[in-house]
């Protein structure tokens, strides 16, 4: 996809998620600020869940119908925007093979796929954002969640922003590349399972030092930051874009307190 | 109707096909004709210097001890100072390799026994056919020249490797065998072997010598 | 060995495998072991994702004429001696290789290590009949000790350590010094290769099963590192070949694209030590080799497979990358997944050869995280497939009435947006009026599967849509 005509104003649609708007707002308003930053206009067209409990449940017409609800509520924008690979990569992954054999939405769900993107693969690989204006003390660990990762490839980009946040130290953990065990309804249906994954990740985020732990993800970091707080942990856990958007002020994820300054 | 038929049936059945399309059996065909090659690794399209060069750095590797001579007539004595310097007893193993028999084993102390072998020999050796540049992996073929028993029972496994008959990869190793046995057809055993014989059953410690040879040792003959 | 699944229970025996703590802790100290050497090997042939490419393609072309190959191949063998034998299930696969060993007069067989012997339970057969079957590769022969099923496809005794492996020697090898020194892993290897060596010996049939079945020249390969593959069919007089019917290549390129990805998947190898092209019995030039050379090519399931979402799975090549790379396997071990096929790929692969109402479990219990996709040699969408399965399981029916209804009660809503903001409005606002003045729930109602293990954030108070709309009336 071509970079946008500098000056032109592009109407992004942030796609919030449903996790976002119902428990971390600030994500959604740090996702618009840095969209805002870029010379994006942002909208937010009235949304729900794009289906992917559904569909990694095996619930395809549910799946089907919430898809087109999306489908028909942000295929008018330039550009769709998710703070979440792995709601991102629902809609640019797996839209199009929902309606594989449906010729009379396919290429409209294949429209929408192209236009879709997580945030900071967006702010990097399509408008070119080559640093922030944030600043951020003390050191932070990035987990890679795994659709974001291998799904859409996003690897270095957070890293690349986040390397340019003044006072920010990255340090990385051991296999920040592997799964922390959430795997949606898996952390339910699973949990002695989901709970071994991710102890074992939590202790690689304490091993690495970080004080601040940070994904791209909130179930990811849900999951990460409510077994940190059951073990008692003091790493305070944000989404990478509270931090780009230098709107760290909220109290961290699962942690109390006032909003900050 | 007969198992055969019952599977045959279903995988048409699966695959939608009657199985006397024309064009189908033609690719079939096409494909087993032609033998297309696929993808070649670059790493050993190398001159001849080049292949042995990266042969040698393979094999070795792979625990397998490697030593160069200049001639077919060089080979016992490093056999027998081989079996020496590992305190081995001076006896051998060998098939009836022409190439092997012609060397001058009477003026060494060894004493080289000829066939099979019966799991009773410490030592054997072989000729190679062939073997591959890329993976420092020797080719060795069946019959009563280089009876395979003699891969797998000894202790010790000392393989003759001519220089000129390394090649790159895999690939040309296949054109060789065609030309040798037709294509289609195959000798009944071709062994592919690269270092002596391991097992990581063991918590994953890799340890060598599992039910093959403990040692593997490579005499390439350069002239 | 068994091979009457016990995937149903998969709850159960995943939780058994980590409160006995023996498993993970065997697997911490290898999975490392494999993930560090795959990503060499990797790293060391830059050609690697075309051979993946070239590799998946191969097998996608043979699947498409699976019939033609199959008859070439099969007409290559009686070529050269060989026989062939047709088996649709596992029962008659177990009665084709007793009667062969039974026309033999067999009373030991040896058998290279073979996954497809262990999905027809062979050995019990065997053993049922009078035939004693003597596993060879070494992990197989600790685990026949123990009679276990194999817990890894490639490395069967993983799940054990070097303690537990001297026990059993020392239960089973009574004929040896009780006072013996076992202390060091050599020794254990170096006994097992003295306790082996004589049944190699006297063995009447040796039985492998194949890496790949080559259609242009009827040959057998299989891929060993330890030699006990080749011993076992070359000292016998009888060699029996037990392959699953998509072990057929094209051509012996082609055989040599796929062992190009496969030891470099499975232990990071460039080339496994033995590769064994097997072609018929021994010939008149020969001094050794089997007189008689036997294929018993198993179907089980598999051409149902072909045409269907689950056709891809027929690429496999047992590699165990797939599980070697899993978060979940890495905390239960194969033995949870209840039959002979583990981790990712036994979790697409045993709905298919049991039934997905006695495995439905497996492939449920995955995170989707995608790592044995991204590793797998031969690119199979093993996270794709495992979602197929869980639709065919609702579209049956077949999974847990809560988990329907908690879905649907979610989906009711999230289908009408109006309702969907109005309904998340009071929950964040519960919830942050519930959670007062504290960062986490320790426990909430209807979310103790959750809290069990783990808090839960409590929400800032207003979702982000209604705050959204407050900031642009401003």
């Amino acid at each position: 996809m071509p970079r946008p005509e500098p000056g032109a104003k592009l109407r992004v649609a942030l796609f919030a998620t449903c996790l976002v708007d119902i428990v971390r707002p600030s994500i959604g308003f740090a996702a618009a600020k840095l969209l805002e930053q870029a010379g994006c206009v942002v909208e937010v067209p009235a949304q729900t869940c794009c289906g992917q409990p559904a569909f990694n449940s095996g619930d395809r017409r549910t799946t089907q119908e919430l898809a087109l609800q999306m489908i028909e509520a942000f295929e008018g924008y330039d550009y769709v925007v998710v703070p979440s690979g792995s709601c991102g990569g629902m809609i640019a992954k797996h839209y199009p093979e929902l309606f594989a054999d449906d010729p009379g939405l396919s290429g409209r769900a294949e429209k929408l796929a192209s236009k879709t993107f997580e945030l900071v693969s967006f702010l990097t690989d399509i408008l070119g954002v080559m640093k922030v204006e944030a600043s951020h003390k003390g050191s932070c660990t990035y987990h890679d969640s795994c659709s974001g990762l291998r799904e859409l490839g996003i690897k270095s980009q957070p890293r690349r922003l986040l390397g340019t946040v003044d006072g920010l130290d990255l340090v990385e953990m051991k296999d920040s590349e592997v799964c922390c065990g959430f795997g949606g309804t898996f952390a339910v249906k699973y949990g002695p399972i989901s709970d071994q994954i991710v102890s074992e990740k939590c202790a690689n985020i304490e091993a690495s030092g970080a004080k601040t732990l940070l994904a791209g993800d909130l179930g990811c970091l849900l999951n990460m930051a409510g077994k940190l707080s059951r073990m008692g942990s003091e790493i305070e856990v944000r989404h990478v874009a509270e931090v780009l958007a230098d709107m760290a002020n909220e109290p961290a994820i699962g942690k109390a307190g006032e909003k900050t300054a | 109707m007969t198992s055969r038929d019952t599977i045959f049936a279903s995988i048409r059945r699966s695959l939608a096909v009657k199985g006397d399309e024309r064009i189908r059996a033609s690719i079939a065909e096409d494909r087993l004709d032609r033998s297309p090659k696929g993808v070649i690794p670059a790493r050993a399209q190398l001159d001849a210097a080049g292949k042995l060069r990266l042969f040698v750095e393979k094999a070795e590797g792979v625990q397998a001890t490697v030593a160069r001579v200049a001639s077919a007539k060089d080979v016992p004595g490093e056999v027998a100072r081989y079996l020496r310097d590992n305190n081995l007893p001076a006896a051998l193993r060998m098939g009836d390799d022409p190439r092997l028999s012609a060397m001058p084993w009477k003026e060494t102390s060894i004493d080289v026994e000829k066939g099979r072998s019966h799991g009773l020999d410490l030592s054997a050796i072989s000729h190679a056919e062939s073997a591959i540049a890329e993976t420092g992996t020797l080719a060795l073929v069946s019959g009563h020249e280089n009876p395979t028993t003699l891969n797998f029972l000894p202790d010790n496994h000392i393989v003759v490797l001519h220089a000129a008959d390394l090649v790159s990869d895999l690939e040309t190793i296949w054109q060789r065998i065609r030309k040798k046995f037709g294509k289609g057809e195959m000798p009944r055993t071709v062994n592919f072997i690269t270092g002596p014989s391991r097992s990581g059953d063991i918590e994953q410690t890799i340890l060598l010598g599992a039910h093959g040879p403990r040692a593997l040792h490579i005499v390439v003959v350069e002239g | 060995m068994s091979s009457r699944p016990t995937s149903h229970t998969f709850k159960d025996n995943a939780a058994k495998a980590i409160q006995d703590g023996g498993v993970p802790r065997a697997l911490k100290n290898v999975r490392q072991n494999f993930i560090d050497k795959r990503v060499k090997a990797v790293e060391a042939l830059p050609e690697f994702e075309a051979l993946r490419e070239s590799a998946k393609e191969i097998k996608n072309h043979t699947l498409e004429h699976l019939d033609l190959y199959l008859e070439r191949y099969e007409q290559k063998v009686k070529e050269s001696g060989g026989h062939v034998h047709f088996a649709v299930d596992a029962a008659e696969a177990r009665a084709i290789v007793l009667d062969i060993c039974r026309k033999a007069g067999a009373r030991t067989v040896t058998k290279g290590k073979s996954m497809i012997t262990e999905e027809i339970g062979l050995n019990a057969h065997l053993e049922a009949n009078g035939v004693v079957p003597v596993e060879t590769d070494l992990g197989e022969y600790i685990i026949q000790l123990r009679g276990e099923a194999p817990s890894h496809i490639i490395a069967p005794a993983v799940h054990l350590t070097k303690d537990q492996i001297e026990a059993d020697f020392r239960r089973v090898h009574t004929n040896l010094d009780p006072k013996r020194d076992l202390t060091e892993k050599t020794s254990l290897l170096t006994e097992a290769r003295t306790m082996l060596r004589e049944k190699f010996l006297v063995a009447d049939v040796g039985i492998t099963g194949a890496n790949f079945l080559i259609a242009e020249t009827g040959t057998s390969v299989i891929v060993t590192n330890e030699g006990n593959g080749d011993l076992t069919q070359l000292l016998p007089r009888v060699h029996v070949v037990v392959a699953s019917i998509e072990k057929v290549v094209p051509t012996l390129e082609d055989t040599s694209q796929i062992l190009r990805v496969l030891a470099r998947s499975a232990t990071g190898q460039e080339m496994s030590v033995y590769t064994t092209l097997s072609t018929g019995p021994r010939r008149a030039t020969d001094v050794d080799g089997p007189e008689e050379y036997h294929v018993v090519l198993l179907d089980n399931g598999r051409s149902a497979m072909l045409g269907t979402e689950f056709q891809d799975m027929l690429r496999c090549i047992r590699c165990a990358a797939c599980m070697n790379h899993c978060p979940v396997y890495h905390q239960i071990g194969g033995h949870a997944y209840g039959w002979i096929y583990p981790g990712p790929m036994g979790s697409v692969l045993t709905p298919s050869l049991i039934g997905v109402d006695k495995a439905g479990h497996l492939p449920n219990a995955s995170t989707f995280c995608g790592r044995c996709e991204s590793v797998c040699p031969m690119k199979i969408p093993l996270p794709k497939m495992m979602r197929h399965w869980r639709e065919r399981e609702f579209e049956r029916n077949l999974n847990p009435a809560v988990a329907r209804y908690g879905l649907g009660f979610w989906a009711f809503f999230a289908k009408k947006p109006w309702l969907y903001r109005l309904s998340t409005r009071l929950a964040a606002k519960s919830m942050k009026l519930l959670g007062r003045n504290k960062g986490s729930f320790q426990s909430l109602p209807g979310a103790g599967a959750w809290t069990q293990y783990r808090d839960f954030a409590v929400p800032e108070g207003e979702t982000f849509q209604a705050k959204w709309k407050k900031r642009a009336a401003k």
